[in-house]
């Protein structure tokens, strides 16, 4: 018998380009103490850490949870390290939930971070020593692909950024926050990786943020709503072989479907109330509308045209802001459930949307080939 | 309550396969892995299709790339797409993880492996940079000289003697004669050990593990399904691992705390055991760890040779339990403990505890 499980406690940095004021150790103190706060419990009642974060050589340090073992409340407790690439921060919740379904532990923090300061992401992003071409580089051709064969418009881009700058504007956390942002300044902005200009993409942050997921006792007892989970899925594929689509890796879709199916949704785009998405680069919020299936296809970037994904929108996407204006790499992934929780339970503040009672969070990674998806309830499941 | 109070007794170990350790294998991790992953699978009498849930293990640092695991997909063979995770420590966490997975009950087959090539590097420059990159690091401390303080702990402690060291090495190197698998074997005197020269006072070179190449990769089945597929499985009847303070001075290093912990709560008893296979990768840790388990003298250790005679980071916990559910699988022994470290020191520990019916 699995156990009903829910997020009831939520923590993140404020995300910065480079937090010198503090150290690693106390940028992930950050966001638990605010997660521990959050739920009203303290280091005592966790029984088990699990830790997420992208390459250690972001940081330099080979395995760095072994040192922050203590920081984070660990010490005597099963501490597990997940590395899913990009998509990490919602594998390590999704590891973090098994935890608790299968009833081995009650209630687990979960954590993921990134000080990309201590290093060179970039450097990092493009395979290190191997020398590779980066991020942008690897998904600009991937989103050129889908401009060409959904004929969207070049603004589709410059509306996803406009967007997602002016969301980040309304949260605290956001790294970057230009609420005066117009298509104009984003057309303007040099042009990175064809097609992304500067304004497109997402920066380098230091930050972190931690859930902390429990059973239904621990849900009964949080002082504040939980964020029920309906529905988890993680899935992975082949960065590359011939005949893979990579506009619409098979890996999301069924990851998609997966969630779906476990939360009993059957039309996403009216059953589900918002969503958090992994956008790294504009382009990605169509291509994940309809990589999911929340859109059909050549319809995901008509979402965006008509102001469907915004704020105040029929199917708001990152009202947090996004990956787009924060994106401290490990992180990103837990901050997607961390905001889909906070969507739930009515917590989010200033970028709070009217009404959720369903709420979608996914990350991804790799060559987009690693996909970590969640379905939240303000319901438990029956 | 331990997680062997649920339904985790029903999960058992139904094949495995491991490459043979070397000092320098020339093949890629991935190479290393892909056979290895195959021969577990087809020790398994399973498809590859059968499998509901993946999880490995390796670290980015030893291959010397960001994102050097996302190679290894190659062997889970992940097309079409898979479940599938990753953590970034040896494939015992992998295994733990699939194990935990596996016990939600939806799927009946799971693949966990870990793999490491350590040549490529300076494991001592490597695992250097693994310590408290503000308090420790500094200092200049490597692994190696991390284990000498360990070791002149015990000593001083009275817990042992360099003799009792060299003792280890012996019984290590003997038993390996037998692992097909192993790097380093033989028959050596202990007296002779102790004449050859320190290397970090008070440990010699053969305290100190070879650096080793390989891949190991096992498959779990739920319940009837690992009675369909295997004559005997090997019953994981707990799983547990525990973490301590990072700081050396901050711990009894002369003990492991986080073993005894993560021993008793995989459910170990203290009863008899025919098989226990420890990841002391320095001598003077198979005394500590025997002692935190709380093995008795004539307890059958490392009969594969353990990390002293072959240490693939990465792989090694995992062998460890690989090699001690094989003695269950073909019927030499019925009940055995398997453990898995992590850290400087013993800081981090796994043990796993298998039965046949």
């Amino acid at each position: 018998m699995n156990e009903r499980c829910a997020i009831v406690g939520v923590g993140q940095t404020h995300f910065k380009k480079r937090r010198d004021d503090v150290s690693i150790a106390g940028l992930l103190r950050e966001a638990i103490d605010r997660a521990l706060a959050d739920a009203e419990l303290t280091l005592r009642d966790i029984d088990a850490v699990v830790i997420g974060k992208a390459p250690d050589a972001f940081e330099g340090i080979v395995m760095p949870e072994i040192f922050l073992a203590d920081a984070v409340g660990a010490t005597n407790k099963p501490l597990l390290r997940v590395h899913t690439a990009g998509s990490v921060g919602g594998s390590t919740l999704v590891v973090g939930a098994h935890h608790v379904i299968t009833g081995i532990h009650g209630t687990v923090l979960t954590v993921a971070w990134e000080k990309q300061s201590e290093g060179n992401a970039q450097w990092g992003l493009a395979g290190g020593r191997s020398g590779g071409i980066g991020a942008g580089g690897a998904f600009a051709p991937w989103m050129r692909a889908y401009i060409q064969q959904s004929g969207a418009p070049d603004y589709i881009g410059w509306m996803v950024a406009v967007k997602d700058r002016r969301n980040a504007a309304k949260n605290p956390y956001a790294h970057l926050k230009m609420p005066d942002i117009t298509l104009e300044k984003v057309k303007e902005s040099p042009m990175l990786w064809d097609p992304i200009r500067f304004h497109e993409s997402c920066p380098s942050s230091d930050g972190a943020c931690a859930a902390i997921v429990t059973n239904e006792e621990g849900a009964k007892r949080a002082p504040r709503p939980p964020a029920w989970i309906h529905g988890l899925s993680v899935r992975s594929e082949l960065g590359q072989f011939p005949g893979r689509n990579p506009v619409r890796p098979q890996a999301g879709v069924e990851c998609a479907h997966d969630v779906y199916r476990q939360a009993g949704i059957t039309d996403p785009r009216s059953q589900i109330d918002m969503a958090e998405l992994y956008v790294p680069f504009s382009w990605y919020e169509p291509m994940w509308l309809e990589g999911h299936d929340i859109a059909g296809p050549g319809e995901g970037w008509k979402m965006v045209d008509t102001g469907e994904t915004d704020l105040g929108g029929a199917f708001p996407v990152n009202p947090s802001g996004g990956v787009l204006s924060t994106n401290a790499i490990g992180a990103s992934g837990m901050v997607r459930f961390a905001e889909a929780a906070q969507q739930v339970r009515g917590l989010a503040g200033e970028h709070q949307v009217d009404g959720v009672r369903t709420a979608l969070a996914q990350a991804y990674g790799g060559a987009a080939q690693y996909f970590a998806m969640g379905v939240l309830r303000n319901t438990p499941p029956e | 309550m331990a997680a062997n109070d649920r339904g985790a007794t029903d999960i058992a170990i139904v094949g495995f396969a491991q490459s043979q350790s070397v000092r320098d294998a020339a093949p890629s991790e991935v190479q290393l892995l892909v056979p290895v992953v195959a021969d577990a699978i087809t020790a398994a009498g399973i498809e590859r299709s059968d499998i509901g849930f993946t999880c490995a293990g390796s670290c980015d640092y030893l291959t010397g790339g960001p994102f050097a695991f996302v190679s290894n997909l190659e062997a889970a063979g992940a097309w079409p797409p898979i479940s599938e995770s990753h953590v970034e420590a040896d494939g015992a966490w992998a295994m733990y993880e699939a194990w935990m997975r596996l016990q939600e009950g939806d799927i009946d087959v799971a693949l966990a492996f870990g793999s490491g090539k350590s040549s490529p590097s300076n494991p001592a420059e490597v695992w250097a940079q693994q310590l408290d990159p503000y308090y420790l690091a500094p200092l200049g401390v490597d692994p190696v000289s991390l284990a000498g303080i360990q070791a002149q702990a015990l000593i001083d402690a009275g817990k042992a003697t360099e003799r009792d060291f060299a003792t280890v090495v012996a019984d290590s190197r003997r038993n390996a004669k037998s692992n097909p698998n192993a790097q380093l074997s033989g028959d050596y005197d202990v007296d002779a050990l102790l004449a050859e020269p320190y290397y970090r006072r008070p440990l010699r070179k053969h305290d100190v593990p070879p650096i080793s190449d390989a891949a190991v990769a096992v498959i779990m089945a739920r319940g009837d399904k690992a009675r369909e597929l295997c004559e005997r499985p090997a019953w994981i009847r707990g799983m547990d691992h525990r973490i301590e303070a990072h700081q050396p001075g901050l711990r009894d290093i002369t003990s492991s705390a986080s073993t005894t912990l993560a021993a008793r709560k995989a459910g170990y008893d203290g009863g008899p055991l025919d098989v226990v296979e420890l990841s002391s990768t320095f001598s003077p840790q198979e005394i500590i760890l025997k002692n935190a388990i709380g093995l008795g003298a004539g307890v059958n250790v490392n009969p594969s040779g353990g990390p002293l005679a072959a240490n693939p980071i990465m792989a090694v916990g995992l062998i460890r339990i690989v090699e001690a559910a094989s003695r269950i699988i073909d019927g030499t022994a019925n009940r055995a403990l398997a453990h898995a470290t992590s850290g400087p020191l013993l800081q981090q520990n796994l043990v796993c505890l298998l039965e046949g019916e």
